[in-house]
């Protein structure tokens, strides 16, 4: 059996290398976890204002809600466009170009093995957070864990296809990681990273749910915190913006490969 | 003094040639900036729905915290942040020996050599934010508030230079500090919303330890003719404390600095 072309063997290679690769930069990684603790400060502001009763979510919930983001931020963290900028820059890329296998894929395992490297500081931030607010501590049940398990997958797929349409672009300009800033912008306020989306007045929360964004925060931190959530109805949007991005991806990037003059080579 | 004047006006005239080619960039990082903004006064909004204040500021009042926000975070975009991640660069290529033996002080080198102008727009945006919604909040400005609030804009520009060259300083040791950065940013972005509306730890944490009540809210109070002189006092203290540390801090660094590739 092969996953995109790949036997089980070269997946098992590329994974293990790029996990001890990523297991050097331990406190590089413990820092980007740190990084997103804007969870965390929106959630104190949330709690210490009483806000919450306003949009009909207590304490607790907002709590739960808001672990959960960090903890799927964390598992769906995507940066494939800087490595791929400096890779194209620096003329990296061209070998990586002859070998059999996707460029994009040695980037897909790179992120993999960063999140299992990720995983234990991840947890230890989640438990330090139950050690400050004890009244939140939940364990999702299994089949709970599970789907909040797949869509983050998914959620990470998603925003790892956004991010290729961009890099691809690398192809064309030079600065394409400038551009990665227009989708950073509505992602950070209309994933649900900073509020869950309920607390969207109706109109917006129309417009925000016509893109991926809500899909990448909202929907699986929903499923994780136990709020809820239309399971069938996101995982259906989830799926429906990979059977778009992907192939937009797959079209972009040969395009753009024919335009490739291996800058530094 | 007038040496220094004069490198700034080079290294800046040369930063405005080179980056006129990136015209691209300019119009992006606009757009970046105007839908940042957007999004962050709609997160704003959704704490004052029902007529609710966000720790005793007013929606207006709040809105002068977010121009101050954005002033600051367009002098770091403009300023901070294209030079004081260059060090990390000049450290693991070695050129840092060049800068070293020009004779120029090298911590005013690595800090001024480039400007982006793509900050330019956020700088001049954030102002007119604090002005207009000052005003709608029913301030009058006097000569005294101004320059009060002129005086701890600068202590908080400083403490935030400080802050940014101490960890872009530490690369002489950690050459991949950069994402020391990254928590940075996350944590300055804490300075969006008045320092009252935190839980009390983080209001200490805020106003001490990493001091970002210094960096937005009590120049929003200076401006509304809030701010208290003791904390003005308190701030010109922090703010020399964080810079001579800084500079104290780069001396000790560059005793360590062992030189690459060369």
């Amino acid at each position: 059996m092969k996953i995109f072309g790949l036997s089980f063997k070269v997946i098992k290679t590329l994974l293990t290398t790029q996990y001890a690769y990523m297991l050097e930069y331990r406190i590089e990684i413990a820092l980007w976890a740190l990084s997103g603790v804007l969870p965390f400060i929106m959630f104190s502001l949330w709690s210490e204002n009483d806000v919450g009763n306003t949009f009909g979510l207590n304490d607790i919930g907002l709590a739960r809600y808001f672990l959960s983001a960090f903890l799927v931020r964390q598992f769906s963290v995507v940066w494939v466009v800087f490595s791929f900028e400096e890779d194209s820059l620096s003329g990296r890329l061209s070998p990586y170009l002859l070998q059999p296998l996707h460029p994009l894929l040695r980037y897909v395992a790179a992120h993999l093995a960063e999140q299992a490297t990720r995983l234990p500081f991840a947890l230890a931030i989640a438990i330090t957070f139950f050690f400050l607010n004890p009244s939140s501590f939940w364990l999702p049940s299994l089949p709970q864990l599970f789907l909040a398990y797949l869509s983050t997958h998914l959620a990470f797929s998603i925003a790892f296809l956004l991010q290729s349409l961009v890099a691809a672009l690398c192809f064309w300009t030079e600065k394409s990681s400038a551009l990665e800033r227009l989708i950073f912008v509505p992602y950070l306020f209309l994933s649900g990273l900073l509020v869950p989306l309920s607390a969207f007045p109706s109109n917006v929360l129309k417009i925000a749910m016509l893109t991926p964004f809500p899909y990448l925060i909202n929907f699986p931190a929903k499923i994780l915190s136990g709020m809820p959530v239309d399971i069938f109805n996101g995982f259906l949007a989830q799926v429906l913006w990979i059977l778009i991005l992907g192939p937009s991806v797959n079209i972009l990037w040969k395009l753009g490969v024919k335009r490739y003059t291996a800058m530094g080579a | 003094m007038n040496r220094y004047f004069k490198t700034i006006r080079l290294f800046w005239s040369t930063a405005f040639a080179s980056q006129l080619e990136y015209q691209l960039n300019f119009l992006i990082e606009l757009l970046a900036m105007l839908g940042t903004l957007l999004g962050s006064v709609f997160i704003l909004s959704l704490f004052f729905t029902g007529g609710r204040q966000l720790g005793d500021w007013t929606w207006e009042s709040a809105l002068v915290i977010q121009g101050v926000y954005t002033f600051l975070d367009g002098l770091t975009n403009a300023l901070l942040r294209p030079n004081l991640t260059e060090i990390v660069n000049y450290v693991r290529e070695g050129t840092l020996d060049y800068v070293l033996l020009k004779p120029i002080d090298s911590q005013f080198w690595l800090s001024v050599k480039k400007f982006s102008f793509a900050g330019l727009p956020e700088i001049i945006l954030g102002l007119s934010i604090v002005f207009w919604a000052a005003i709608k909040s029913g301030t009058s400005f006097s000569f005294y508030s101004l320059s009060v609030f002129i005086i701890s804009l600068s202590i908080g520009f400083v403490i935030l230079y400080s802050v940014w060259f101490l960890i872009a300083a530490s690369s002489i040791w950690f050459v991949k500090t950069w994402n020391a950065t990254e928590v940075l940013r996350a944590l300055l972005a804490a300075g969006r919303y008045p320092i009252s509306a935190y839980p009390v730890i983080l209001r200490f944490i805020f106003t001490l330890v990493l001091p970002v009540a210094f960096l937005t809210t009590f120049p929003a109070e200076a401006i509304l003719g809030e701010l208290k002189f003791n904390i003005l006092f308190l701030g010109i203290i922090l703010s020399s404390l964080f810079f001579i540390f800084s500079r104290f801090f780069w001396k000790f660094a560059l005793k360590h600095y062992t030189s690459a590739s060369s």
